[in-house]
């Protein structure tokens, strides 16, 4: 992509990720440079970035596993327990005709914690490859999986509330069950390999 | 875009491909998440129970997936999946135990669905009304492990491991009896009815009752249970009887037991079997043994007499009619009665052993038994119809010695044996009541009325007089025979004038007499002083 303008790393300059200076770095090799304005930590690119979201990721996925088989909730109507799982819990609701109430449910626990694997996946091979194949498209996916990042806790937050609200002693209880907690864990590795991906590995040639 | 600064001052690349000796740490984190994934699939797969089928009629109340299996009110499982069996005539529910629940898999293991039941002996299940229904379990102590079981479709009446002791009852006819039917012991209730079935041949029925710790031990060898079910009104030979026990064994039945008081007997061990009568009174009485069957004749007809009629010997009830049949003799042209009777020599008692000639009435054998009865037609035993009682016109039937009776041939052969009969009392009585009115018949009552009324007519004419003459005379005659008494009175007193005087009349007479005494004495002695004078 010859129109592209120069990086910033061919100039040999530094943008700090925090105060936006940007400087050009004193050569001291093996030392950390730090930004002269606000002393943190800069680097032209994340350090391991793709191996640490990589790391993230397959930790996220394989947490993913048991999030979805294990019990989410445990609800008790006139001692009458039942144990349900988070696909339990979509179709309960799709069947019981409360399809928005599934839908959103489905979106934010199943379909987006998905895509999310899938877009960080893709974006690590092709930056890996140091891919030209749609840059612009992939950046967008980027930040679009930041932005969604935290929905996907809305599942553990309805749990947490709806186990806070329900306590009807005899008649109805609600409590967690440790699926949740896998959940919670996959939301959190997805979020964290999210971030410690370097968006500006997409925008990286290979020289 | 300018061109900035100057690069070349760096000649060479900055660009190191560092060696990667060692994996970076942050391969922990995936490393952690497949440990712990591992780790819940091993917990999984660890904590995995048995799984186990029961088939049952019907699914009634059980969901796939939600229905509970539970052992004293623990859950220890869930239903999986609910299908039909290959041939379609039952389900086969599908049950994932937990681990801990694999003794529970012994054969002979009891399973059945707790649906609220609403029966005689109260309501049950009323929780899973609101729960739905669960599959309860009964452990078997032991047994080969399986998993394939036959659920129950009613609850057990008796949990394994209740403390408690199980007995065998046989009965000809289980009445209002029910599962759960209670068992009473003076109207306390100590058990109940945990199973019955039809006994092998058929031809009863097998009752098994669980009597609760501590009353276990009041079954004794020699306790009689009797049926407490519902109510006995019994017409027979001694009028009518109203038996009952309590009003809710009326509605639902029951067992009653009790030992005799001269006989206590020992507690009875695990499974004894006892002889379920059908009341009190047939609990207690003497064993009866086999019965025999005799024939009668009888030629004339039997209004009042029934099937089940006691038949009595000297007063002791000795068995009952079994039937009742209508003959013909074609030489007399006379309908007779057959009846069938079934007699329990056991009941004698005592009398067996007495007898000298009783033979072996409790053998097989029919010929001594019979060659015994023969004797005893022999010496006049007869059967007879008899009225029991009056007000019901029931009638019973005796057997009797009749001193002169005629004698009659009796064939010991015969199968059934034939008992000689003779007309019964009560049909003497009404022949002689039939031959007074017969002669009351012949009577003139016409003509009888008639002079009777006529002189019913004299009679009131006469009493009229009687009345208008007769008795206002016979008042005054009264009156005056009164008076005239009175004056006796007055003259018979003592103190009267007349007595007084009569008193002194006697005493002159005494005088006269005596000095007539002295004369004739001096007569007598010197007759000749009536010539001559005294001397």
């Amino acid at each position: 992509m010859k129109s592209l303008p120069p990086r910033a790393d061919q100039l040999g300059m530094i943008r700090c990720h925090i105060c936006d200076l940007v400087f050009q770095p004193a050569e001291e090799p093996g030392k950390a440079v730090r930004c002269p304005r606000c002393a943190a930590a800069v680097h032209r690119r994340l350090p391991n970035s793709i191996v640490r979201t990589w790391a993230f990721l397959i930790a996220g996925v394989i947490l993913y596993i048991p999030a979805n088989i294990l019990p989410v909730m445990y609800t008790s109507f006139f001692g009458n327990g039942i144990e349900s799982t988070i696909t339990d819990g979509v179709v309960s609701f799709w069947n019981s005709g409360s399809y928005g109430i599934a839908l959103v449910i489905f979106i934010a626990s199943i379909a987006v914690p998905c895509a999310k694997f899938l877009i960080l996946a893709t974006l690590l091979i092709t930056a890996r490859k140091r891919s030209r194949w749609a840059r612009l498209e992939r950046a967008r996916l980027y930040r679009m999986i930041e932005h969604i990042g935290y929905w996907s806790m809305l599942d553990v937050l309805v749990v947490a509330v709806v186990v806070a609200l329900v306590k009807f002693r005899e008649l109805a209880t609600i409590e967690p069950r440790v699926g949740i907690l896998f959940f919670g864990a996959v939301v959190i590795l997805t979020m964290l390999s999210a971030m410690s991906f370097d968006p500006r590995l997409i925008w990286d040639d290979e020289e | 875009m300018n061109d900035g600064p100057n690069l070349a001052s760096e000649p060479h690349e900055l660009r190191i491909t560092p060696r990667r000796s060692r994996p970076s740490l942050i391969w922990l984190v995936p490393a952690t998440a497949v440990l712990i994934g591992l780790a819940m699939l091993m917990h999984t797969w660890l904590s995995e129970g048995p799984r186990i089928a029961i088939t049952f009629q019907t699914a009634e109340g059980l969901t796939a997936g939600k229905t509970a299996v539970k052992y004293k009110d623990v859950t220890i499982g869930t239903v999986s999946s609910i299908d039909l069996s290959s041939d379609g005539t039952h389900v086969v529910v599908h049950v994932s135990l937990v681990k801990s629940a694999y003794s529970l898999t012994h054969e002979g293991t009891r399973f059945w669905v707790v649906r609220p039941r609403i029966g005689m002996h109260g309501v049950s299940g009323i929780d899973t009304l609101l729960s739905g229904a669960y599959i309860a379990v009964d452990s078997a102590k032991s047994g080969k492990m399986t998993t394939s079981f036959v659920g129950l479709e009613d609850p057990p009446a008796v949990i394994t491991g209740m403390p408690g002791r199980s007995f065998l009852l046989h009965t000809k006819d289980l009445g209002s009896l029910d599962i759960g039917s209670p068992v009473y012991y003076r109207r306390i209730q100590v058990g109940r009815i945990s199973a019955y079935k039809l006994s092998d041949g058929g031809d009863g029925i097998d009752i098994r009752v669980f009597v609760d710790s501590p009353y276990e031990n009041l079954v004794t060898t020699s306790s009689r249970f009797w049926q407490a079910s519902g109510v006995d009104l019994s017409v027979n030979a001694e009028g009518f009887r109203l038996k009952t026990q309590s009003l809710d064994t009326i509605l639902a039945g029951g067992i009653t037991f009790d030992s005799p008081k001269h006989d206590r007997g020992t507690p009875a061990p695990e499974q004894a079997e006892f002889v379920l009568a059908k009341d009190q009174e047939t609990a207690f009485a003497p064993p009866e043994g086999p019965p025999s069957y005799i024939q009668l004749k009888f030629d004339q007809s039997l209004p009042g007499l029934s099937v089940g009629a006691p038949v009595q010997f000297s007063g002791m009830d000795f068995g009952r009619v079994v039937s009742l049949d209508l003959d013909y003799d074609p030489d007399s042209e006379r309908f007779p009665t057959i009846v069938n009777i079934a007699v329990y020599p056991q009941r004698l008692g005592r009398v067996l052993r007495k007898l000298p000639d009783a033979g072996d009435i409790q053998g097989q054998s029919a010929a001594p038994h019979s060659q015994f009865l023969g004797s005893l037609v022999e010496r006049g035993l007869r059967a007879q119809v008899r009225p029991g009682n009056l007000l019901t016109g029931q009638r019973y039937i005796a057997l009797d010695f009749i001193p002169d009776a005629p004698k009659v041939a009796f064939d010991a052969e015969a199968m059934p044996l034939t008992l000689p009969t003779i007309p019964s009392s009560y049909d003497q009585i009404g022949d002689r009541v039939a031959s007074i009115l017969d002669k009351i018949d012949k009577m003139p009552l016409e003509s009888m009325g008639k002079r009777l009324d006529a002189s019913l007519l004299n009679l009131e004419t006469t009493l009229r007089q009687i009345n208008g003459q007769v008795l206002p005379e016979a008042s005054k005659t009264l009156k005056q025979t009164r008076d005239t008494l009175r004056g006796m009175e007055y003259w018979l007193s003592e103190d009267s004038p007349t007595q007084q005087s009569l008193g002194e009349t006697l005493l002159e007479v005494q005088r006269t007499s005596r000095s007539l005494r002295t004369l004739t004495d001096m007569l007598g002695r010197n007759p000749e002083a009536l010539l001559r004078g005294l001397p």
